[in-house]
């Protein structure tokens, strides 16, 4: 493991009102390359992954211990301006969620509310980032229709072209999948794998398979513990701990 | 002297963004203050209402005394021989109001038990927006339909009834309050969960049964909450009873004759041309205290119902 | 086996009941309807609607009336609508749930079941004798917008609630502050069902009549609030004056009832006259909020 590490997660815990999810998680999350967080429904893959952009602040009764170092700075520090955070580290959802608005304005959003008001250095950003996305084509001749009126898949990135535009350094993507085609699910895949090469990506997903293809490192949880960590071929190769190996060989899950 | 430069041009981007960031959040916590303003007012408007209600009544009862006024069966602000017995302004609002109810319960109840459980989907959008009209027609319309229409039909059959009466306004007013019980109660119905219905379905009930036996039992609460507010409403309306129920005070059961409810008398001295500052005329804000702490209760009975109905299926 | 036979038939009779019972109030609406256009179509007329209050019923009009309650409206919703939806949004996105929210909330539903006339008492304790602002434009329109607060504040709620949760998230995840998330995306998202409920309830506005008498407004106009845009031969030509909101006003419905509670027959058919125009009126507004929630309905 020779790369920068642009993530570290030291003894994460977070509660629901009483109920621990996350148990004492620490994780060093290393720039450019995708890493899976994989486990079984109710591991709190999903809770670690919006503890990274802090999007567990918004979930009333949600509480969070332990530090989270972007680059070094603790995310969690008082000085964090959490606005600011959320544009280094974009996130896609696991539902499509486009905005109710055009395909154009779903992606100008994010430059336009931070005060950005050219016309023409808005239409390139987004232009570039329909094309990162690999949707520039489908979509070029009808940028002022809804959002809405676009397939699952294409609504999907839209929503990854519009974390794009923002200019992240890290995208979060939590099961981006699950609510789509195996079509659509292959084209997302492909994706992820190019995107990585300009930025450092996270996926949560519950499919071994998937994770398998995507990612370069997986870690493994469990019930709020986090099982095994490692690079993505040996973790699905030489899994360390049994629980791991009955979770890869469909004993659980 | 490049380095220089680059150094002072990096502090000036860093010094701009920290005081946009500052702008920012300096404008957030305006709004929200802004916005809570605003909501502060609800509260501020309940204030108003209870000290200039109150002001009033605390000078009124300097000269009258509490037990006449709650136990007097006369109400002769405007004579020289002065009675103050709310009893009798009380009796013709609840005349009134028990026809208004009896008309609007169980039409309301029966009209949301076949919307929620015999009306497909389709007929259920329609009808009810359709239904909320009547509650959306102005009630000064009501008042004249009342007087001009209902009062002369009902009199060839009841040849002893006034030309102002409690019952073609308490009937009128009913009718205009159905779609505040059916609605209410009809959300509550169709709140209840499936699940519920299924289980009976399964045993080979009826429609019918499962309606009355299962699903509105289970909607009990939500139902009561809409039957309150509706008398409540009933209580509280006023130019129906205004135009169609008389101005005559009288402590009368009886629905076929002019009498006169706490919010005619209100309207009564508004438009006649009492002198500010007498008690006479704090006689109208004694009625608006009777008739806030009499809605004010039914209101939170009604709100707490309905809040339990919601926690338990929500 | 007799026993559910029977059970059958009264299934089969309460479809029938229920249905009679629901169309019940629309045929009592029908009626209604039938009866004041019979009684009042033949005053309707261009000197009906121009024409001021009168002596004589058959010169009587709904001139100042008709331009009273178009006042009242304006200053009712400069004041209601911005308040109600700010409120709304406070309550439904910002308020932290505790015993103080659930005060306001508890507050918000008690003046929404508050009799009107309580409004009128209101106004007169607080605008007529503490604010001297008379039987004016701008009291009137004030204590109507005390009066259909709640009404907005509570659809607005709902209208925000039913904005789904994933479009503020997938805001606030592309680094917008609240209120920018609230701005762009919430309020456009519950736009259409925020309208909804504006609309109904200014409708609810246009027909109040008791607040209104509580204050005294007078039956009797027949003049109009001074003009807010004047033109005159000197400069600088156009002459702007607030002083219409400072003027004594009628509106339809305290015309109509003015009418009503008059013994000749002719005022009764120029009430009847009236009524039609008002109920034309809202029964307009609620054509356009049902229509404009069955549109909205299919959103999500």
């Amino acid at each position: 493991m020779e790369q920068e590490i642009i993530i570290q997660i030291k003894d994460a815990n977070s509660f629901y009102g009483a109920k621990q999810i996350l148990k004492n998680v620490t994780l060093n999350i290393p720039a450019q390359t995708v890493t899976a967080l994989m486990g079984p429904s109710g591991c709190g893959k999903s809770t670690l992954i919006r503890c990274l952009n802090r999007m567990n602040d918004l979930v009333p009764r949600f509480r969070f211990e332990g530090n989270v170092l972007y680059k070094g700075i603790d995310l969690y520090g008082k000085d964090v301006d959490i606005t600011d955070l959320r544009r280094e580290i974009g996130m896609v959802f696991q539902k499509p969620n486009p905005f109710p608005k055009s395909i154009y304005e779903n992606v100008a959003y994010g430059i336009r509310i931070q005060g950005i008001a050219n016309r023409e250095f808005i239409d390139g950003i987004v232009e570039e980032s329909l094309k990162r996305a690999a949707l520039w084509d489908e979509v070029k001749d009808r940028l002022h229709e809804s959002a809405l009126s676009l397939s699952g898949g294409q609504q999907q990135r839209i929503c990854i072209a519009r974390a794009l535009a923002v200019k992240p350094h890290v995208i979060l993507f939590d099961e981006p999948c699950s609510a789509l085609d195996p079509i659509a699910t292959a084209k997302i895949e492909e994706l992820i794998t190019d995107l990585k090469n300009n930025y450092t990506i996270i996926v949560v997903t519950h499919n071994t398979a998937q994770a398998a293809r995507v990612s370069d490192f997986t870690a493994f949880l469990y019930l709020g513990d986090l099982i095994e960590y490692g690079p993505t071929a040996k973790i699905f190769t030489v899994p360390q701990d049994k629980r791991t190996e009955e979770y890869l060989t469909g004993k659980f899950g | 002297m490049v380095g220089n430069r680059h150094a002072c041009s990096l502090y000036l981007l860093i010094w701009f963004m920290l005081k946009r960031n500052n702008i920012v959040k300096f404008k957030e916590a305006l709004i929200e203050r802004l916005l809570l303003c605003c909501s502060l007012l609800s509260v501020l408007t309940t204030a108003g209402i209870i000290w200039v209600l109150l002001s009033e009544t605390i000078g009124f009862f300097k000269h009258v005394s509490v037990i006449d006024f709650l136990t007097d069966t006369q109400w002769t602000p405007m004579f020289t021989n002065k009675h103050f017995g709310i009893l009798s302004l009380l009796s013709g609002t609840l005349v009134t109001t028990f026809i208004a109810i009896a008309v609007a319960v169980p039409l309301g109840l029966i009209s949301a038990t076949y919307l929620s459980e015999y009306a497909t989907d389709k007929m259920r959008h329609i009808i009810k927006p359709l239904l909320e009209i009547l509650a959306a027609v102005p009630t000064v319309v009501y008042g004249y339909f009342a007087l001009l229409f209902v009062t002369p039909l009902l009199r060839q059959f009841i040849p002893g009834l006034s030309g102002f009466n409690a019952l073609s306004a308490g009937l009128v007013m009913g009718i205009m309050i159905i779609p505040l019980v059916s609605s209410l109660s009809e959300d509550a119905m169709h709140a209840v969960p499936m699940g519920l219905r299924e289980g009976a379905y399964a045993l080979g009930s009826h429609k019918i049964q499962v309606a009355f036996k299962i699903v509105f039992p289970a909607a009990l609460s939500g139902i009561t909450a809409a039957v309150i507010l509706a008398v409540s409403r009933a209580i509280g309306e006023t130019m129906i009873v205004a135009i169609a129920a008389g101005q005559q005070p009288k402590f009368t059961v009886n629905p076929l004759v002019p009498i006169e409810t706490i919010t005619a008398y209100i309207v009564q001295i508004s438009l006649g041309d009492t002198p500010h500052g007498t008690l006479e005329y704090s006689t109208i804000f004694v009625c608006g205290t009777t008739l806030f702490v009499i809605t004010f209760f039914l209101n939170v009975i009604s709100f707490k119902l309905k809040r339990r109905f919601q926690e338990i299926y929500e | 086996m007799s026993s559910r036979r029977l059970d059958k038939k009264i299934d089969a009779a309460f479809k029938f009941v229920g249905l009679a019972a629901t169309l019940f109030g629309l045929v009592v609406l029908a009626a209604l309807v039938i009866d004041v256009v019979s009684d009042g179509h033949q005053r309707l007329g261009w000197d009906f609607l121009t024409s001021y209050p009168s002596r004589k019923p058959e010169q009587a009009g709904i001139f100042s009336a008709w331009v009273g309650t178009l006042w009242i409206m304006i200053t009712t919703a400069i004041f209601a609508i911005p308040l109600g939806i700010g409120s709304g949004i406070y309550l439904e996105e910002y308020a932290k749930r505790n015993r103080w929210t659930d005060f306001i909330e508890i507050n918000i539903a008690n003046l929404a079941g508050v009799p009107s006339i309580i409004y009128g008492i209101l106004g007169l304790g607080l605008f007529i004798r503490m604010m001297h602002l008379d039987r004016s434009v701008l009291a009137g329109g004030l204590i109507l917008a005390l009066l259909i607060l709640p009404v907005i504040i509570l659809s607005t709620r709902e209208a925000l609630r039913s904005v789904p949760s994933s479009i503020r998230e997938a805001s606030y995840a592309l680094g917008a502050t609240k209120w920018q998330t609230v701005r762009h995306q919430v309020l456009p998202a519950g736009f259409g069902n925020i309208l909804t409920g504006v609309i109904l309830a200014m409708s609810r506005a246009i027909g109040e009549t008791a607040p209104l008498i509580t204050i005294g407004a007078l039956t009797y106009i027949p003049f109009l609030p001074t003009n807010p845009v004047a033109f005159n031969k000197e400069i600088p030509y156009i002459h702007l004056s607030l002083q219409g909101f400072l003027d004594p006003f009628t509106v339809l419905p305290i015309q109509i009832f003015n009418w009503v509670s008059r013994p000749q027959k002719g005022f009764l058919v120029d009430a009847a006259a009236g009524i039609i125009v008002l109920l034309t009126i809202t029964l307009a507004m609620n054509a356009i909020a049902i229509y404009l929630r069955y549109k909205n309905q299919k959103r999500w």
